[in-house]
């Protein structure tokens, strides 16, 4: 990216606790327009809680989060504009249970965005045939596969028409066979331009899509570089261990 | 029918059980207009009940403490006191102190009327119930699904109208047809304050007919058929809200 360029998503110094537990303690990054940014680490270095405060489902103690130049650490916060640009799909799916697929990705832009009913229509359907689950428009969530309810969950993020994604763990749940087509639904989307942060275990498939990598352990980011620098160079001992048991 | 009507004459005639509500028409409309006088009183309790509960249960997860305190108060209330304590309470109680209007002819009347009065006083008492009742549906709701909701841009009460009610309903529909089947029943205390539904005219028909152990019969039928009816229908909206992959 060129160094100029205005960053989609800035965080500076941002700092969150849970009571007496410190989670992040300094956290600053940027994602620039269409970059794919993997964040790998430990469990409980505070890799969700980043993405989490991103779209202010939990608020900060400190520091910045500069989303499209709009502070999420504001009291202010309209978190409804926010939410329209940040989609987020999560490990355990987290679908509507009570209705059908296609329902699940129509629901938020016609509840929340108040667009015309049949526009919406269209587009879910749209958008389920691009997370290939045409034909399972009518089923509901309990009717289908861990991978399948994924992808409906993608698509239902992808109907607010959002300028960035965050995908939390979203393969960690599912089964070896399942995970690669939610993987490829994630790669269609970040070929297309569209800005992803993945918090993933998944190593090789950050190396393949990952613009940049992230290390995070006990609330900091320990050190961060493109894939191809990242994998073979990391220098820091806590890096070079995680890598050694995961890979 | 006439011959149908005249054959429960003819039954009084040659065994003494004497149903005076089919063949005599002055019981006979007795019994219809109580008969119908439940039924409203179960429809508009039934309604207002709900509504009580799914308000109640909005506002017992208020930000603000004196809100939920005011629910709190209001479920020990109603929930803690005998049903017909209520209704006395509100008939006489609270009734003598409103201010009285003058009615068509120039006599002053009460503002509220004895079945009025009965509609508001048990759906508070069953109402009180469904705020529990849905608050539990509302509690096993899992947080997550709340929150990807407020992910895509839902706020607290677009949350709870198009997510988590629809899903609380399902969970605690169960409590919810056991405390209906129960308001059914209770609506038999509205007697206390004369309002002619079933028991009622029951009681004035056996005390004209002397028929009582045949009327008692008769009405305990009337209420199987009646709470049977209601239970149906709560199987259907079961059924109808059923969905695979939701434990019901």
């Amino acid at each position: 990216m060129p160094e100029s360029a205005v960053p989609l998503l800035r965080l500076r110094d941002v700092h969150k606790r849970f009571g007496a537990v410190e989670v992040l303690k300094g956290v600053s990054f940027d994602v620039a327009m269409g970059e794919v940014v993997c964040i790998i680490g430990p469990s409980g270095s505070g890799k969700s809680t980043i993405l989490r405060c991103i779209n202010a489902l939990v608020p900060i103690e400190s520091g910045s989060i500069l989303v499209d130049g709009q502070e999420v650490n504001d009291p202010a916060l309209d978190k409804l504009a926010l939410r329209r640009k940040v989609g987020m799909v999560f490990q355990q799916y987290n679908l509507f249970p009570h209705k059908t697929a296609l329902q699940n990705v129509m629901m938020a832009p016609i509840h929340v965005l108040k667009q015309d009913r049949k526009a919406v229509e269209e587009r879910a359907w749209a958008l389920l045939k691009k997370v290939r689950l045409e034909g399972k428009e009518a089923s509901y969530p309990g009717e289908l596969s861990g991978g399948q309810q994924q992808r409906v969950a993608i698509a239902r993020s992808l109907a607010m028409n959002p300028e960035l994604m965050l995908f939390d763990e979203v393969t960690a749940a599912l089964d070896p066979e399942t995970v690669k087509e939610v993987l490829v639904t994630i790669r269609e989307l970040a070929e297309e331009g569209m800005t992803c942060i993945l918090v993933t275990h998944e190593m090789g498939f950050a190396r393949e899509i990952g613009d940049h990598i992230y290390f995070t352990d006990r609330g900091v980011i320990v050190e961060h570089g493109p894939p191809k620098t990242f994998f073979v160079e990391a220098k820091d001992p806590r890096t070079r261990q995680f890598l050694d048991q995961i890979l | 029918m006439e011959a149908f009507y005249e054959w429960f004459r003819w039954l009084y005639e040659a065994t003494g059980i004497n149903l005076t509500i089919f063949y005599d028409a002055f019981d006979r409309n007795r019994m219809i207009s109580g008969f119908w006088m439940t039924v409203r009183l179960c429809l508009l309790c039934i309604f207002f009940s709900i509504v009580i509960g799914v308000v109640g249960a909005w506002l017992q997860g208020s930000q603000l403490k004196w809100t939920r305190r005011a629910v709190h108060g209001f479920i020990a209330l109603f929930r803690d006191t005998p049903p017909l304590v209520q209704i006395y309470f509100f008939y006489f109680g609270l009734g003598a102190l409103l201010p009285r209007v003058d009615n068509a002819f120039g006599i002053p009347e009460p503002i509220l009327t004895n079945v009025q009065w009965a509609v508001i006083s048990l759906s508070l008492f069953a109402g009180a119930f469904n705020v529990e009742i849905f608050r539990s549906g509302i509690e096993a709701v899992p947080k997550a699904t709340v929150e990807a909701a407020e992910a895509l841009g839902y706020s607290r009460l677009r949350a709870y109208i198009h997510v988590v009610l629809p899903l609380a309903v399902r969970i605690c529909l169960p409590a919810l047809n056991n405390n209906i089947v129960n308001l059914v029943k209770t609506t038999t205390l509205a007697y206390a304050i004369a309002v002619p539904e079933m028991l009622y005219v029951t009681k004035q028909i056996w005390s004209d007919a002397t028929n009582v152990p045949e009327m008692m019969v008769f009405l305990l039928l009337a209420y199987v058929f009646l709470v049977g009816c209601v239970v149906w229908v709560m199987a259907r909206i079961e059924r109808w809200l059923k969905v695979p992959g939701i434990g019901l």
